[in-house]
């Protein structure tokens, strides 16, 4: 555990934040009428921080975590993702500022299988346009341990390994903030925990604002503050 | 350019999951199916016209009363055409004491230049092939006349004033003439020795001709150069004087076949679209994480379109080749029915036609679809169940429809044909759905009473309603027309062979002089020979209709060289032949005798407009003959009888001389017997057509043979939607047969299950398919083929049975592996 660091990140935050949201809404529509799933949420996150948020299931984290990143439009608020206003943008002007600031680990991996371990993780540098694309890959992939595994294809790598992939692949870019949703969801205790660890130890060196989502006591321990999300409102 | 180098990347390994595969077999087998058709229907077109030009013995033929000047054969060979040149005069050969009236052709070096001369060791012996033409003081007669004058091989004959040794009989040359009258028989010489004989003198009737033959481009101008220089009275004849008729019936055989083959691509194309379905929904978590990872919504879209801009170019590669090598073996197959020995070479037109169909079908039936994976939301990462929004209606179907109709405009540009062949297709389309829809709705009922492996797969059917209804459609056309052609062909068959007896007759004898007439009849008979009827033939020209000269009508103008200012032969007679048919007004009576009647072949009819009523005036031998039109026939000229386009009541014209002709049946022992008859009657010219009949036997099975293997494509097609079919409800099939298995079913029970399935399936589409092509097969030998419909059995137990049975087997193979796979690495997952 990286105790040391945690005080001097709590106090960057006030001063410069990398991720805010204001009064943000998700409306969607159903059989049973208008369905509230984010009710009025506004967070501030400083940058390097990391934010766990917790809650049960159903409780609209996942939700909240599409807004964040601009995978998802608000039925009302802003988002300002390193000081820009993801509302005043359209689809492809998030994707594109998704490519050069934000990374994902998902729980259930999304590896492309058509694609090599490597190739996985050079997609979000050539889709930025880098040009030092499989060597940086490259040296990510050394750094999360699967030096031996670059050839390899998703569906030859274990649950563990291709989480460590997709972990080279969010970090790769040197993202302002990246976002995972339940990363080690689908893992057993032990993997988790070491890829909780990778999780961590990456975003203490690259100085990444971590948002992520998870039931993992364990990994939420770790993390600077806890946000509780309960019916769509933080607690 | 980095979306192309993701798309190539990925290309090899979206190879393995399947739909790829399935995308690039169906759209080959698409291309194969057009381009094979393409290119045979170009190369028969092609040997055709050439066969049309040897008609003429060469390219272009320029012929005049005089000599022609040396400057056009210069031209020629300046231009590097190939030319020769013939003197053709009638003249009297002589053995001994005997004699015969011959067509005398003495030929240069070369002739002739298109088609070929056949020969032979004795008169009516079978011809072969042979180079060259007669040596200096050679000559080859024809086997009339070598019988007719009594001489021998190695003989000698004289012409005017030379001698000559007899080195060939002349069984055939390309340029004698399609017209059976007026025929002397004739006799090849080198031209070197038509000084000696003498025959040339001030006033004698010659033909000067030269022939000029080689490639296309450059005879199309020495064409152009030729009108331009030949002077009066010189004749020019090229390939559009030499039977269009055939050129036509080319073209609409090949329209025919290129229909055929749409129901091909047309199959392919409910494939491609099946397996465009699938690829979309396996790639929509793809491009969500892409677009996740920052890719815009024109990159996803752009990765997606190469990859099937790549495919469809490797499938119009691996298409033409298919589409070449059906096509080559085809040509092998019918290469009997060519009269040309060698193929003429392939054009690429058709392998640019196979792309441009790979790339419109995957616009009409891909496309849409593709497009749904641009508009996937980003979110889909998070949440499996947020896909794109549905296509609409008219976006999923337009375009297929729109490439559909283009395809067939593309076919049968003529504006009423499309109309009739696109609703034609809705319709079928509908009707079988229809049927169909009814069908799996009547088995899912009866599925109560079978099995519990039965019953999950009839249900299965049900349930995938949509899946099984296109499947039906897309098995139930392809069994239909393999079907439909069977039928076809055994009927076709059976006419023939009760049409075209073994002792049809195979010999016409022309010219019989009305009072030899008794004496040649009595002597065939004694020859065994079987005898037809024996008509008269009088030579005679239409000159007026309704009294107005055929010469200042419109309608004469435009048939020029055809029906109406022709010299036609005319016959008169009592009675109706069993190969004649009245179609509109009625055959003469005794009583009509002696009135000025006339009876029209339909043919002659219909292509100079005339009506029952109208008057025709005929010049026969310089008097005018007035006669109505009483009726028209239909003629089978197949039936190898003497038969005419027009025919007088009877009465009318024995005063006009004239000369008799009939048919007769010779079996193979006594054809060499023909000598000395020809010595006995030397005026009556014999034709053999017994080549020529064993020829159109052999045409009818190769052209069916063809026109079959074709339709292998239709097969082959049904094969990929079946696959295709499978394919997209592979994952769904994997995931209950391990429920399946869980609950305790053992891998035998769903196997059979997933066998019931299929084969209800196929048995489905067996019986659709029989019912259709029993319609089918009752219009076309009705309305097409002009023959009686019988019911057969057999299509509808080898529909029902065929379907099941090749249906079971291919969704067996197709869907083995999903049976085996234990339930758990399925669960699991
Ligand atoms: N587009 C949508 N349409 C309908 N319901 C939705 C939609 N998105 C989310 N929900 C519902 O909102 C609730 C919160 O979902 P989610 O954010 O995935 O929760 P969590 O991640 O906390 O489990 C769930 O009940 C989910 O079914
Ligand atoms: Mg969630």
């Amino acid at each position: 555990m990286n105790v040391t660091t945690r005080p001097s990140t709590a106090t960057q935050a006030v001063r410069d934040s990398v991720l805010k949201a204001e009064n943000l809404c998700k409306q969607v529509s159903s059989p049973e009428g208008l369905l509230t799933i984010v009710a009025d949420v506004s967070l501030e996150i400083a940058r390097g921080e990391s934010v766990a948020v917790a809650g049960p299931s159903g409780a609209g984290k996942s939700t909240l975590l599409a807004l964040l990143a601009g995978l998802d439009v608000p039925s009302a608020g802003r988002v300002l993702l390193d000081g820009t206003d993801l509302t005043g943008l359209d689809e492809d002007g998030r994707a594109r500022l998704r490519a050069q600031r934000v990374g994902f680990v998902f729980q259930s991996f999304h590896l492309i299988p058509a694609l090599t371990a490597l190739e996985n993780v050079m997609l979000p540098l050539e889709l930025a346009g880098n040009a030092e694309a499989r060597r940086a890959a490259a040296e990510t992939l050394e750094r999360v341990g699967l030096r031996e595994r670059t050839a390899h294809y998703p569906r030859q790598l274990s649950g563990g390994e291709q989480q460590r992939v997709a972990i080279a692949r969010a970090f790769v870019t040197q993202p302002a903030v990246l976002f995972a949703d339940e990363p080690t969801g689908n893992l057993d205790s032990a993997t988790g925990a070491r890829v909780g660890e990778l999780l961590f130890e990456l975003n203490g060196n690259a100085r990444t604002t971590l948002v992520l989502v998870t039931h993992d006591r364990e990994l939420a321990a770790r993390c600077v503050r806890t946000l509780r999300m309960e019916a769509g409102r933080l607690a | 350019m980095r979306a192309v180098r993701l798309a190539l990347r990925t290309l090899a390994r979206e190879w393995r999951s399947g739909e790829l595969g399935v995308l690039l077999l169906a759209l080959a087998v698409a291309v194969g199916a057009l381009t094979g058709v393409g290119f045979l229907v170009g190369r028969i077109g092609a040997a055709v016209a050439l066969q049309a030009v040897s008609v003429l013995g060469a390219d272009i033929r320029l012929s005049s009363p005089q000599p022609l000047g040396a400057e056009y054969l210069d031209a020629a060979a300046h231009r590097g055409l190939r030319s020769s040149s013939t003197t053709t005069l009638l003249s009297v050969v002589f053995n001994g004491e005997a004699s015969q009236l011959t067509d005398i052709e003495a030929v240069t070096a070369g002739y002739p230049l298109r088609g070929r001369v056949l020969v032979a060791d004795a008169p009516f012996a079978p011809g072969v092939p042979v180079q060259g033409i007669p040596a200096p003081g050679e000559v080859w007669p024809a086997s009339k006349l070598l019988a007719a004058v009594g001489g021998t091989v190695g003989g000698q004959l004289s012409i005017g004033a030379a001698s000559f040794r007899v080195a060939h009989v002349l069984i055939s040359r390309p340029d004698q003439g399609g017209t059976f009258a007026e025929l002397s028989p004739s006799l090849i010489m080198n031209a070197v020795d038509l000084p000696a004989t003498r025959l040339i003198q001030p006033g004698s009737r010659v033909t000067y001709a030269a022939l000029f033959a080689g490639d296309r481009t450059r005879i199309d101008s020495f064409e152009g150069w030729l009108r331009a220089h030949k002077r009066a009275g010189e004749r020019l004849r090229d390939i559009s004087d030499a039977t269009p008729q055939v050129r036509n019936a080319v073209d609409r055989a090949g329209r025919f076949l290129s229909l055929a083959s749409l129901v091909s691509v047309l199959l392919c194309a409910i494939a491609v679209a099946m397996a465009a379905r699938r690829y979309v929904h396996r790639h929509l978590d793809t491009v969500a994480l892409l677009k996740t990872l920052g890719a815009t919504r024109g990159f996803t879209l752009a990765v997606a379109l190469l990859q099937l801009l790549a495919l469809a170019l490797l499938a119009a590669l691996l298409g033409s080749a298919l589409g070449f090598v059906a096509q080559e073996w085809l040509l092998r197959t019918i290469r009997g029915l060519l009269a040309t020995p060698e193929l003429p070479p392939v054009t690429a037109t058709p392998i640019a036609v196979g792309f441009l169909t790979a790339l419109a079908v995957l616009t009409g039936f891909a496309l849409p679809a593709l497009t749904q994976l641009g508009r996937v939301p980003a979110v889909r990462v998070l949440r499996r169940d947020v896909g794109p929004p549905p296509l609409r209606t008219l976006l999923a179907f337009g375009p297929a429809i729109a490439v559909v109709l283009l395809l067939i405009w593309w076919m049968v540009p003529e504006r009423r044909l499309f109309l009739w062949v696109s609703a034609g297709l809705a319709a079928f389309v509908a009707v079988l759905a229809i049927a169909g829809a009814v069908l799996v709705a009547v088995a899912g009922r009866l599925r109560g009473r079978v099995g519990v492996a039965w019953r999950y797969g009839v249900a299965n059917l049900a349930r995938r309603r949509a899946e099984s209804l296109v499947q039906l459609v897309a098995f139930g056309t392809g069994i239909m027309v393999l079907l439909l052609l069977g039928i076809i062909r055994a009927d076709l068959n059976s006419d023939w062979r009760r049409t075209l007896p073994p002792d049809l007759p195979n010999y016409f004898f022309i010219n019989i002089p009305p009072d030899q007439r008794a004496g040649f009849i009595a002597y065939l008979h004694g020859l065994g020979a079987r005898t037809t009827r024996v008509l008269p033939m009088i030579r005679g020209r239409l000159i007026a209709i309704n009294g107005v000269s055929v010469e200042a009508t419109q309608r004469g103008r435009e048939e020029r060289g055809g029906f109406a200012t022709r010299e036609q032969n005319l016959t008169w007679t009592a009675e109706l032949g069993a190969d004649n048919r009245i179609v509109a007004g009625r055959w003469w009576t005794p009583a009509d005798s002696g009135k000025p009647l006339v009876s029209l072949a339909s043919e002659f009819q219909e292509s100079l407009g005339l009506q029952l009523g109208d008057r025709l005036t005929f010049d026969i031998a310089g008097e005018s003959v007035e006669a109505t039109v009483a009726s028209v026939r239909k003629v089978k000229w197949d039936s190898f009888q003497p038969n005419f386009f027009i025919v007088f009541a009877p009465g009318v014209l024995e005063g006009a001389a004239g000369t008799y002709l009939t048919s007769a049946y010779f079996s193979a022992g006594t054809a060499r017997s023909l000598a000395p008859l020809a010595r006995r009657f030397p005026s009556v010219s014999i034709f053999d057509i017994d080549e020529l009949l064993a020829e159109v036997r052999g045409v009818l099975d190769k052209a069916a043979l063809a026109v079959q293997s074709v339709f292998m494509f239709t097969l082959l097609a049904g094969f990929t939607v079946l696959l295709a079919a499978v394919q997209s409800s592979r994952d769904e099939r994997r995931y209950e047969s391990a429920m399946l298995r869980t609950l305790g079913a053992s891998r035998g029970t769903v196997a059979q299950g997933v066998l019931a399935e299929f084969a209800t399936l196929g048995a489905l589409a067996g019986l659709l398919a029989a019912a259709g092509a029993a319609v089918g097969a009752f219009y076309l030998t009705r309305e097409w083929l002009e023959l009686r419909y019988a019911f057969e059995l057999w299509p509808w137990l080898a529909g029902i049975c065929g379907g099941a049975l090749l249906v079971a087997a291919g969704g067996w193979l197709a869907t083995r592996s999903v049976v085996r796979q234990p339930p758990l690495t399925t669960l699991r997952a």
